[in-house]
């Protein structure tokens, strides 16, 4: 528990401080949410039955953003090997790292998301459910995308690779969570099943994400 | 199942069932293409454009078919370090993923005339999509390593990570309303297509595994030869 604690007090520490991703993505999700009424026009009643999947797209870029940084950083400077010789197993390490990035990068994003409703004129029935969405799908982002950077933590371009393998994982998510949002927009009842999904695809990953980033990360540390 | 871990003993192996394999394979594509343009009746309700059948269906069946391989491979390598296993699965991604794409463009074409439309959205054509891009993402992870073994081992994990999407693509046609059509073949009760065109389906299923067959122990040989090199350059700088 208690190198749990240390471990989740050390990420969040260089996630907040000067070259830390924090900050970066939430700015950079700020920022594409805002290019898409540039994109496809002002239409008030357009973009509120594309807000929902905008928002949610965004997450995930933003998500996938910030991953190279959760285990590459530490195998380039050596405190992986340290890491891995803790008596912590590899699986709690992965996972606790998981949970720092959806605290400290995926967390500013679900605050700042209603915010950004404003400019997609999303009602209160879609609203409640984004923010229902994000709160229960964003966990699978981090703990999916913890494969993804787990498998490619000993690469020196690895940043550029780890959406080509994390993005087709996250579709089922991506299509759960904007799906809930259409479903509640259009007053149907079948949103409960979207969320249901949702919350099952975020419990599966964070279960056996750890498991298989952890064989990939004792692949990396060989 | 270790014996053929020395590439030697697998290449007697290979080079003897290679000739009765591409032998095969020309035969089947030759008896099942005179079959499914000749030799089988019109659909009542599409007409000649059924035909299409013949060349998607296999193509899709050896889309998830090469992915399950490619699966079962890894976890070979994985469990019990075999080493052709994970060239086998490498060798096995390229032609999954021309299978995918052949699958994926047949279906448009044929969606067209059948379904007015080249693309929908549904969960069958959305979750081959997916398939798609994780041959790509697997293919890319090879290139990207440098350590060839580093490269096997992190290349079976994905590939074991994404074999949960071929039982999606199943059972997507009865899990969701799709505009494709539900399973005609492999479904509790027996196909529900009739005889005269599930021969020169079958023959072209055929034909299609046999090919997939050869073209893997090409591309295995292929690989062994570039293993074999790299280590004669290994040898020659030192």
């Amino acid at each position: 528990m208690n190198s749990f604690l240390t471990l989740l007090h050390r990420e969040t520490l260089g996630s907040w401080r000067q070259g830390g991703s924090a900050s970066m993505v939430v700015i950079f999700y700020f920022m594409t949410v805002s290019l898409f009424p540039f994109g496809v026009g002002p239409d008030s009643q357009l973009l509120a039955t594309i807000g929902g999947g905008i928002v949610w797209v965004a997450a995930l870029l933003a998500a996938i953003v910030s991953l190279d940084r959760m285990f590459a950083l530490d195998v380039e400077d050596g405190s992986m090997d340290l890491l891995v010789l803790t008596p912590m197993p590899l699986e709690l390490l992965v996972a606790t790292k998981a949970l720092a990035h959806w605290l400290n990068n995926l967390g500013p994003v679900i605050v700042i998301t209603p915010v950004l409703t404003l400019f997609f004129n999303l009602s209160g029935e879609g609203f409640t459910t984004l923010m229902l969405t994000m709160v229960l799908g964003t966990p699978a982002l981090s703990f999916i995308g913890a494969i993804g950077a787990a498998l490619t933590a000993s690469l020196k371009r690895g940043g550029v690779i780890i959406p080509l393998l994390v993005l087709p994982l996250y579709i089922p998510t991506l299509i759960f969570g904007a799906g809930a949002i259409t479903e509640a927009l259009n007053g149907s009842a079948v949103e409960t099943s979207s969320l249901l999904y949702l919350a099952a695809i975020s419990t599966f990953s964070i279960a056996l994400g750890p498991v298989a980033a952890a064989a990939a990360l004792r692949v990396t540390m060989e | 199942m270790h014996r053929f871990a020395n590439p030697a003993r697998f290449q007697t192996l290979a080079n003897a069932i290679l000739p009765w394999t591409f032998g095969l394979t020309i035969l089947g594509f030759g008896l099942g293409l005179y079959y499914a343009l000749f030799n089988s009746p019109p659909d009542y309700q599409q007409g000649e454009s059924v035909r299409i059948m013949y060349v998607h269906v296999p193509a899709a069946l050896m889309a998830e078919g090469v992915y399950v391989f490619m699966a079962v491979a890894s976890a070979i390598f994985i469990i019990w370090k075999h080493p052709l296993a994970a060239l086998a699965a490498k060798s096995a991604a390229p032609i999954g993923l021309v299978f995918t794409g052949l699958a994926l463009i047949t279906g448009s074409l044929w969606g067209k005339p059948m379904w007015g439309t080249f693309w929908v959205w549904d969960a069958r054509l959305t979750s081959v999509l997916v398939l798609l891009f994780l041959y790509l993402g697997y293919i890319a992870l090879w290139q990207a390593m440098d350590d060839a073994t580093k490269a096997a081992k992190t290349s079976s994990i994905l590939a074991l990570v994404g074999v949960v999407n071929i039982p999606i693509i199943k059972f997507s046609v009865e899990w969701w309303n799709t505009l494709h059509q539900p399973a005609s073949i492999v479904r509790l009760g027996g196909p529900t297509i009739d005889s005269s065109m599930l021969t020169p389906l079958f023959l072209m299923i055929t034909a299609y595994a046999f090919f997939f067959t050869t073209v893997l122990i090409w591309r295995l040989q292929g690989e062994l030869a570039q293993r074999k090199l790299e280590k004669i350059f290994r040898e020659q700088s030192k």
